[in-house]
C-alpha cells in the first residue's frame, strides 16, 4: 500500500520574480528514494529551498502537500518539526555555539512541538555521543562551535548526525552543484541509508550519477526546464552518465 | 524633610522590563536641589565625621567649576542638577538591627527581584548580599560567618564609622574627586554603597554581592563602593542594579574603586539592568559611573566582566592602573542596546609596572535604533617593560537601523611592549538564521542562540547563577527585534 508522503502538483515558483520551477509535478511515497538529476544551473536548489521554505522563494501556483498537510503555508521549522530535512551543500558556521547545545536546542524544538518532554542534558548527550559512534564523530568535535573550522568532510558528517538525531520524514540530499568529494559523500550515503526504512523517504538531488552508486533510487527524474522531463528506474541515471543532459537541455 | 507621596500608576504595556514595579513605601526625602546644606544634610544624616564632610564639600566646590564631558558619542537631554533629589531613604524609626526589622515591603521588593535577603534561603550560604535601596543600604547578610575570616562586609556608611581608619586611607585614593564631572560629583553627594575588605592570605569563602535598587522618583543614585584586597587575598564580587518604570530620566552616577596588593585578586563582575526606557526611548536611567582598579601590588590580578543590557545612557569604562609589576588587569564585556539605547562603554588600561599585561574582550550587541560605542585606551608608560595587551572588540549588528562604533586610543612610550588589536563588525546572517530554523528552532530562539554564542568568552566569566541570569536578560533584552 503506497502511502504518500510529499506530493508536488503543478507548480510554478522562482526566486526574485524570475520563474524557475514551471509546471513541477511529484508524488514521494513512504520508504521510497528519488533522485534528481539535471544540470548546473538548472534551477534544482530552488526545489529543495522551496520544500524548506526558504525566505525568498516565491510559489506564484501549484500546491505542496506534505502529510496530507499543506506545507506552503508552514513555516521553515514548522516544516522541519513535521519532517522534512535538508541535507545542505555549504552549510553555514554559528561562531561560539557548540555542535551539543545546537542540536539540543533542536531536538528539543522539534519535541515539544510533538508535545513529548524536553531532553535533559544528560539524556541528550547519551544519545548525541551513542549517534555520533555510529558515524565517526568524536566527543571532541561536538564540542566545536557548528561548522567553524570543518573541513568540507567535516561538515558532511555533521549534517549526516544532525539527520540521524532528528530523524526527519523526509530527508532532501541537495548536492546540486557542488563538487564531488567521494570521500565526503560516502560519508552522507551511508548515513542516509542507516536511516532508510519503509516509512522514510529521500530525494536526493545531483548531477553526479556516481552519488547514486551509493544510495540507490528507486525513482530517477530528469529535470530540465523547470519541470520532470523523463523519469524512470536507477537505469535511467547510467543513460546520463553516458550521455549527458544534451537531449534535454536542447529541447528548450 | 517631606514624606514622598503615593506612587504614580505606570503603563507596562508593550514593555518587556520585568523589574519596572515601584515599591510603595514611605521615604524620607531632603529637598530639591545641590547646595552645601544639602551635603551637610547628608553627611549629617549618614553621623558622618567632620574630615569626610570636608571631603564633601571640597568635591562639591570643585565640581562647580567642572563642565559635563561631551566628548562620548551620546545625545541626551541636559541633566538639570538642582532638579533632582540627592537623598531619599526609606523611614524607619531606628536602623534595623536584623533582617526582622527590615521594612517587610522592602524584603519583598528583593524577593520580587529574585534577590535572596534571608540567610537560610540563600543558595546554602554561596552569596552574601548587600541590598542598596534608593540613598541607603538596607540590609547586608551573612556578616557573622565572613567576620570569622575577618573579611568586613558592609555599607560604605557603616564603613565610614566602623572602620574609619580605612575608609580615610583608601577612598578617593583610586579614584580621586578631581578625576571627572561624574566622579566629582559622586564625591559630593553620594549616599551609600558597598565596603569590602579581604584581610591578608584570605579567600574570601563566599561571593559577595551588591543589589542596587532606585525607587524613589527624580532621585539620583550616587553609589559608592570600595573593595580592598590585602596581599595575596582573593575575592569574588558581584553588582547587579534595576530601577522602576518612569517617564522620567533618572541619574546614577557611581563610584567604584578597587585596590589590590601583592599577590592578589579581585574579581568584579556586573550585570546591570537600569530600566533602559520604554520602546520610543522615553524614561530610563541616565548611568555615568567610574570604575577603576589599581593594581598595587606585584602579582596583584583585577578582572572586570561586565553584561550592560540597561539604562537609556551608559558612560563607563571600568579601567586597571597596573602598577605593581607583573600585574594582570582583564576587561570582559558584553553590552546590548536595543531601541533608543545608548552605550559608550569600554575600558582603560594603564600600564606602569613591568611585565604588566591586560586583556580586554568587548563584544557589543546593537538592534533597532540604538547606538554604541566601544571607546578603549591602552596606555604603556616606558617604564612598563614587556608590557602585554591584547584587545578584541566584536559587534553584531541587528537589523540595519543601528549603529556600532569602535574607538580604541593607543598610547605606548615603551619599546619593548606587544599590542594587539582585533576587532570585528557582523550582522546575524539570514543564512544563519534559515540554518537554525530548517532544524526546527525558530526565528527567535536561533538568534539567541547566536547571541549567546557571540557573547560566549565573556558569559564564561561569570559566577555559573550568574551568567544563566544574564543569558535570560540577554534574551528579553532583545525580545521582538528580530522577527
Amino acid at each position: 500500500m503506497n502511502t504518500p508522503l510529499l506530493e508536488i502538483e503543478d507548480l510554478y515558483a522562482g526566486v526574485a520574480g524570475k520563474e524557475i520551477i514551471k509546471g513541477f509535478n511529484l508524488t514521494i511515497n513512504e520508504g521510497e528514494v528519488h533522485a534528481i538529476m539535471g544540470p548546473n544551473g538548472a534551477g534544482k536548489s530552488t526545489l529543495s529551498y522551496l520544500l524548506c521554505g526558504k525566505p525568498g522563494y516565491e510559489i506564484t501556483s501549484g500546491v505542496i502537500k506534505f502529510r496530507g498537510k499543506n506545507l506552503m503555508t508552514m513555516s521553515v521549522e514548522e516544516r522541519a518539526c513535521e519532517g522534512i530535512f535538508l541535507i545542505m551543500q555549504y552549510p553555514v558556521e554559528i561562531p561560539g555555539v557548540p555542535v551539543t547545545s545546537f542540536l539540543k536546542y533542536a531536538v528539543n524544538a522539534q519535541r515539544k512541538y510533538h508535545n513529548q518532554p524536553e531532553l535533559d542534558t544528560m539524556e541528550f548527550i547519551k544519545m548525541l555521543r551513542e549517534e555520533g559512534r555510529k558515524l565517526g564523530i568524536d566527543a571532541e568535535m561536538l564540542k566545536r562551535p557548528v561548522n567553524v573550522g570543518f573541513s568540507g568532510g567535516e561538515k558532511k558528517r555533521l549534517e549526516t548526525l544532525q539527520m540521524a538525531v532528528l530523524k526527519p520524514q523526509l530527508a532532501i540530499l541537495d548536492e546540486a552543484d557542488s563538487g564531488l568529494d567521494i570521500d565526503a559523500l560516502k560519508i552522507v550515503a551511508e548515513g542516509v541509508n542507516n536511516l532508510r526504512d519503509n516509512k522514510r523517504s529521500l530525494l536526493v538531488i545531483t548531477h553526479y550519477q556516481r552519488l547514486l552508486n551509493y544510495i540507490v533510487p528507486d525513482f530517477v527524474h530528469v529535470f530540465a526546464d523547470g519541470r520532470i522531463v523523463k523519469s524512470g528506474d536507477k537505469n535511467l541515471a547510467l543513460e546520463l552518465e553516458e550521455k549527458g543532459y544534451a537531449e534535454f537541455v536542447k529541447d528548450k | 524633610m517631606t514624606e514622598s507621596k503615593k506612587l504614580e500608576v505606570i503603563d507596562e504595556s508593550g514593555d518587556k522590563y520585568k523589574y519596572g514595579f515601584i515599591t510603595d513605601i514611605q521615604s524620607e526625602t531632603a529637598p530639591k536641589g545641590l547646595n552645601p546644606d544639602i551635603i551637610r544634610l547628608i553627611s549629617a544624616k549618614k553621623g558622618e565625621p567632620e574630615w569626610l564632610l570636608e571631603r564633601r564639600l571640597k568635591a562639591f566646590e570643585f565640581w562647580q567649576t567642572m563642565t559635563e564631558p561631551t566628548w562620548a558619542k551620546l545625545v541626551y537631554d541636559k541633566i538639570d542638577y538642582q532638579n533632582l533629589y540627592y537623598y531619599s531613604a526609606p523611614k524607619t524609626k531606628t536602623a534595623p538591627k536584623s533582617l526582622d526589622e527590615v521594612d517587610k515591603k522592602i524584603l519583598a521588593t528583593y524577593d520580587k527581584l529574585g534577590i535572596p535577603l534571608k540567610e537560610q534561603e540563600v543558595l546554602a550560604g554561596v552569596v552574601a548580599v548587600d541590598a542598596v535601596f534608593d540613598s541607603v543600604s538596607v540590609a547586608t547578610t551573612y556578616r557573622a560567618k565572613l567576620a570569622e575570616k575577618g573579611v568586613v562586609f558592609c555599607s560604605i556608611s557603616e564603613a565610614v564609622k566602623e572602620h574609619p581608619e580605612l575608609v580615610k586611607k583608601y577612598l578617593g585614593s583610586v579614584v580621586p574627586y578631581t578625576d571627572n564631572f561624574f566622579a566629582c560629583l559622586n564625591s559630593a553627594v553620594f549616599t551609600d554603597g558597598s565596603f569590602v575588605y579581604i584581610p591578608k592570605g584570605v579567600r574570601c569563602p563566599m561571593e559577595l554581592s551588591t543589589y542596587f535598587r532606585i525607587n524613589a522618583k527624580n532621585t539620583g543614585q550616587f553609589e559608592r563602593t570600595l573593595i580592598v584586597a590585602e596581599e595575596g587575598s582573593y575575592v569574588s564580587y558581584l553588582e547587579g542594579c534595576t530601577a522602576p518604570q518612569r517617564d522620567e530620566n533618572q541619574l546614577h552616577a557611581a563610584i567604584v574603586e578597587i585596590v589590590v596588593l601583592d599577590n592578589a585578586e579581585v574579581k568584579y563582575s556586573t550585570v546591570q539592568n537600569w530600566y533602559p526606557g520604554d520602546k520610543n526611548g522615553k524614561g530610563g536611567v541616565y548611568n555615568f559611573v567610574t570604575k577603576r582598579a589599581a593594581c598595587r601590588g606585584i602579582n596583584s590580578k583585577v578582572s572586570w566582566t561586565q553584561v550592560e543590557t540597561g539604562s537609556a545612557v551608559t558612560w563607563k569604562y571600568p579601567s586597571c592602573v597596573l602598577q605593581g609589576d607583573n600585574s594582570i588587569g582583564e576587561f570582559y564585556s558584553v553590552a546590548l542596546t536595543n531601541n533608543y539605547q545608548q552605550a559608550d562603554t569600554g575600558t582603560k588600561m594603564i600600564h606602569i609596572g613591568k611585565n604588566t599585561t591586560s586583556k580586554i574582550i568587548s563584544k557589543g550587541i546593537s538592534a533597532g535604533f540604538s547606538n554604541q560605542t566601544y571607546r578603549g585606551l591602552v596606555k604603556v608608560a616606558s617604564s612598563a617593560d614587556n608590557a602585554r595587551n591584547y584587545s578584541q572588540c566584536d559587534s553584531l549588528l541587528i537589523g540595519s537601523t543601528c549603529g556600532s562604533h569602535t574607538v580604541p586610543y593607543v598610547e605606548n612610550r615603551s619599546r619593548t611592549a606587544t599590542l594587539e588589536h582585533e576587532a570585528t563588525t557582523s550582522k546575524i546572517s539570514d543564512e544563519q538564521l534559515f540554518y537554525c530554523q530548517s532544524r526546527g528552532i525558530s526565528a527567535e530562539n536561533a538568534v539567541s542562540l547566536i547571541i549567546n554564542g557571540f557573547c560566549k568568552e565573556v558569559m564564561q566569566q561569570l559566577p555559573m547563577e550568574f551568567a544563566i541570569e544574564a543569558a535570560k536578560l540577554i534574551n528579553i533584552s532583545l525580545e521582538g527585534s528580530v522577527g
